[in-house]
């Protein structure tokens, strides 16, 4: 699919049409072709321009981390990245780290934990928990709470993400905190 | 956003030939503060330099023992260099102190030392900002300014430089490499940063076109006395209000050799070096380190009382460099990156 950019430019001096860009983009092990504008995020071409609409827009703006992708293993903001200079990193999202009937580790403690109400923050808080455990930096409670604090649940389900990725981050080990059990073993996968 | 044209240079010199062909031209490094800076349409550059293929993201050891950090690596890898987490213990800290995991993966060094502001007013484009737009006035000097600066402001402007960063690699006394149109050159950290006297549009002393290539730590990385005391409104994700970067040499209780910058109070990360010299040779006390703190802020002015206001600045900050001077001689907290969930006065 071909796109023309007609974008009136804010700034008068700013180049009137600037031509769409074919640019390849590696994600979830494919490499995918499309024809986009420099200043398309890549969070807008997953989005809009590929389909993968399981990556969030939230504040648009680094704020909320609803947009977190995984590139080469690392979790950054998709908002605030410009698709154009990310061609040849391998990107991983949400859609790439599991299927419905083959959930990643993540994926089932967040259904475990029931780590979220309206699901909007979820696959972000997935992929910042998935760069998280990449990272082999955070063992304790508190460093995960200081590690996951790039990602904003309106729904206050923090309790129940937390307690999820310590699941997975201890494979499945109960962890007790001051005292406090913070996480349950796994449960059985249930049917949904 | 505007529309604009974007270059991926390969080569620091290919990359200032490129800015310097385009009018309007902005250099792109991870895009952290440029890509929202733009999105709010506060700076509209009709072309972008794209740095993300130079070859300057690597972290080397040099000859006089110093470590060259590329400008072009980024905050989290290098907090977590081995190299930068075993002599520089400070700097690490005092960078996994700053934004979220997923910024600091994209964010570079240089990137850091010339982000912008985060003044509100700055930030709105139905206010004056002599900042944003020379002459309009400074909206801050009466508005709400809780985060504007008390130390070496101007009537033209109040506001602070954000960084974590860059407050530790004051008092580290960095050096800056800078290549531009007319070569290389390299800035003392104390120079990059300026006050914001009548152009406050200008946050630093690099001139057009001139591009961060690396930064220098000198060999002295206070390893074994350092603390970042990072002070804010909530305990993660939030800029400084106040925040203290130390670097101690000790013999026994005696402080040989003493470096610290403060934060969140300046257009610049605060070094006061009569201050430093205040506790060379003497013993740690915190007589010592009350009089170091009045010395810092004696000539600091508040801008309004209350809560919206940032007069409770001065007293803060005087609190915090007695508690981080006495944290980095004890080193009697934890050092890790939660180390400041402690750290409210």
């Amino acid at each position: 699919m071909s796109l023309t950019f007609i974008q009136e430019p804010l700034d008068k001096t700013a180049p009137r049409v600037v031509p769409a860009q074919s640019v390849t983009l590696h994600v979830n092990g494919q490499a995918r072709t499309i024809q986009i504008a420099p200043w398309t995020s890549l969070l807008d071409a997953l989005r809009e321009y590929l389909d993968l609409t399981g990556t969030k827009k939230g504040c648009d703006h680094g704020q909320c981390g609803a947009c977190t992708v995984l590139v080469d293993g690392k979790r950054i903001n998709s908002c605030l990245a410009l698709a154009t200079v990310y061609q040849g990193k391998q990107i991983q999202t949400i859609e790439g780290l599991g299927t419905e009937d083959n959930l990643s580790p993540l994926q089932q403690a967040f259904v475990d934990h029931d780590a979220f109400q309206c699901g909007y923050c979820t696959p972000g808080q997935i992929c910042s928990a998935q760069g998280l455990i990449n990272e082999g930096r955070c063992k304790t409670v508190d460093e995960v709470r200081e590690h996951m604090s790039g990602n904003l649940c309106r729904c206050g389900a923090y309790t129940n993400i937390l307690s999820a990725v310590m699941e997975v981050l201890h494979d499945g080990e109960a962890v007790v905190d001051n005292g406090v059990l913070i996480t349950i073993p796994a449960q059985p996968t249930k049917a949904l | 956003m505007n529309s604009f044209t974007l270059t991926q240079a390969t080569a620091a010199d290919e990359a200032v030939r490129d800015l310097a062909s385009h009018d309007g031209a902005a250099y792109l490094g991870g895009g952290t503060n440029l890509v929202d800076l733009m999105k709010y349409n506060l700076t509209r550059p009709t072309h972008l330099t794209s740095l993300g293929l130079l070859p300057l993201a690597d972290i080397t050891s040099l000859p006089d023992g110093g470590l060259r950090l590329g400008a072009l690596a980024t905050n989290a890898d290098t907090a977590w260099h081995p190299e930068v987490e075993k002599r520089y213990p400070l700097l690490s800290q005092t960078i996994l102190a700053g934004a979220t995991p997923q910024l600091r993966n994209a964010a570079t060094n240089g990137g850091n030392l010339n982000q912008r502001t985060r003044c509100y007013y700055f930030y709105d484009l139905a206010t004056p900002c002599n900042k944003r737009e020379p002459g309009t006035g400074c909206s801050a000097l009466t508005g709400p300014n809780r985060v504007c600066g008390v130390l070496g402001t101007s009537e033209s402007c109040i506001a602070t430089h954000p960084s974590d960063m860059c407050v530790a690699l004051a008092a580290l006394e960095a050096v800056v490499r800078v290549q531009g149109p007319d070569g290389e050159r390299t800035i003392k950290f104390e120079d990059y940063h300026r006050l914001p006297g009548d152009k406050p549009e200008a946050d630093n002393t690099l001139k057009a076109g001139e591009l961060v290539t690396a930064i220098d730590l000198p060999e002295e990385g206070y390893a074994d006395h350092f603390t970042y005391l990072k002070l804010r409104d909530r305990s993660s994700y939030a800029f400084a209000l106040v925040s203290v970067a130390v670097g101690l040499k000790m013999n026994g209780s005696t402080i040989e050799k003493a470096r610290f910058a403060v934060g969140g109070v300046a257009h610049k990360p605060w070094r006061d070096q009569e201050a430093e010299q205040l506790l060379e040779g003497q013993t740690a006390s915190p007589d010592l380190f009350r009089k170091v703190a009045t010395k810092v802020f004696a000539e600091a002015k508040g801008y309004g009382e209350g809560s919206l206001h940032n007069s409770f600045k001065i007293e803060l900050g005087k609190r915090a460099i007695v508690r981080a001077l006495k944290q980095a001689v004890e080193m009697d907290y934890e050092v890790n990156s939660n180390a400041f969930l402690n750290s409210n006065p």
